[in-house]
């Protein structure tokens, strides 16, 4: 582990949004709307604080899903859900949270790891990605601006949502003209 | 539209997939799974595409020559079901014959199949990379035994190591 956990993040639940998310559709690649960059979100907006519950009861409803955004859910906007809780790849974990806005401030030691993605069911692919890295965003509901460091799969997670909100899929990094593979296990 | 295997080898040159693909976009043929790769100074490329037999083997014909073409017309696309967890196998070592076929007689063995092999020769050294696929019924400690064992007689060091991906 390294560091220390942002207490506010690791003590964040989804109760405090106030309200119950629904479970919303998650499309897949080629939709266009996975290839958009993200709006920049008012966390305070009340659509927004939705938007929030609602990624995170989708997430929850998907097996074996880590990570959610906004784009996933037919949304161009900077915000998602993640829960990297008992994963065996995880070391640093901030539990279940939701963020708007994300940006990487900090990221080092780029290893290699295969990446599935719910919007990209039938394929995975060898990513480099940091295993160090510091986070900034705003939590739904809040105005204030958080940042977190974290190591191992919750960095790796974090990566991942971050491209979608940023319009890019694992197959925008793949390491290799023959790093794509067909998927041969489903969750 | 039949499901057509197209095979085409020849030595390097810039283009060669722009000929070959835009000789198959004439005859309104997509790809669909393909490799390509250039293997000791011959480009190599396997394509898997759905079209029209006859005009494709025609389409292809003005590039017969310094390229060796092949087109056949497959079966019914048989999905790949597959067999078990999924494994990378990875041997090198001092370049000799009978490598590939003795690790790959390991794995076929105990009832794994191979999805992607690939070798480089460099100098002496010899690399195999592979995928492959291990039933659930298989004995894995007995099958990295047979491998240690295979390898060693090979004079080449063999590792396996599982697959798995990360779902985010």
């Amino acid at each position: 582990m390294i560091g220390h956990l942002n207490q506010t993040l690791a003590a964040w639940s989804p109760a405090q949004l106030g309200l119950a998310g629904d479970v919303l559709e998650v499309v897949r690649a080629p939709h266009p709307v996975l290839a958009l960059e993200g709006a920049l979100v008012d966390p305070l907006d009340p659509v927004m604080v939705a938007l929030a519950a609602d990624l995170v009861a989708t997430m929850r409803v998907s097996p074996g899903c880590v990570g959610l955004a906004a784009p996933q859910v037919g949304v161009a906007a900077q915000m998602f859900a993640l829960d990297v809780t008992g994963h065996a790849k995880t070391r640093t974990c901030h539990g279940v949270f939701v963020l708007c806005n994300p940006v990487v401030v900090e990221a080092s030691r780029r290893e290699k790891a295969r990446e599935g993605c719910m919007s990209v069911p039938d394929l995975t692919g060898d990513v480099k990605r940091a295993t160090r890295l510091t986070v900034s965003g705003v939590l739904p509901g809040t105005s204030d601006v958080v940042t977190l460091s974290t190591d191992a799969f919750e960095a790796r997670a974090l990566q991942h949502e971050i491209d979608h909100c940023n319009g890019l899929l694992f197959l925008d990094r793949v390491a290799g003209a023959h790093a794509i593979y067909p998927r041969k296990v489903y969750l | 539209m039949t499901q057509l295997a197209v095979t085409v080898i020849g030595p390097d040159r810039p283009g060669i997939i722009a000929d070959v693909t835009e000789a198959l976009a004439q005859v309104g043929v997509n790809l669909e799974d393909s490799t390509m790769t250039l293997l000791r100074g011959h480009f190599a490329m396997m394509i898997v595409c759905s079209g029209p037999f006859a005009p494709v083997k025609e389409a292809l014909e003005p590039l017969r020559g310094e390229l060796v073409i092949t087109v056949r017309e497959m079966g019914p696309e048989t999905a790949h079901a597959p067999l078990g967890a999924p494994y990378l196998l990875s041997v090198h070592g001092a370049d000799r014959p009978g490598i590939v076929s003795a690790v790959t007689r390991m794995i076929a063995s105990v009832g794994g199949t191979v999805t992607d092999l690939t070798t480089r020769l460099s100098g002496e050294l010899y690399v195999l990379t592979a995928e492959v696929e291990i039933p659930p019924t298989a004995e894995l400690p007995m099958l990295l035994r047979a491998l240690e064992i295979t390898a060693e007689e090979l004079g080449v060091g063999v590792t396996l190591h599982p697959a798995e991906s990360d779902d985010l």
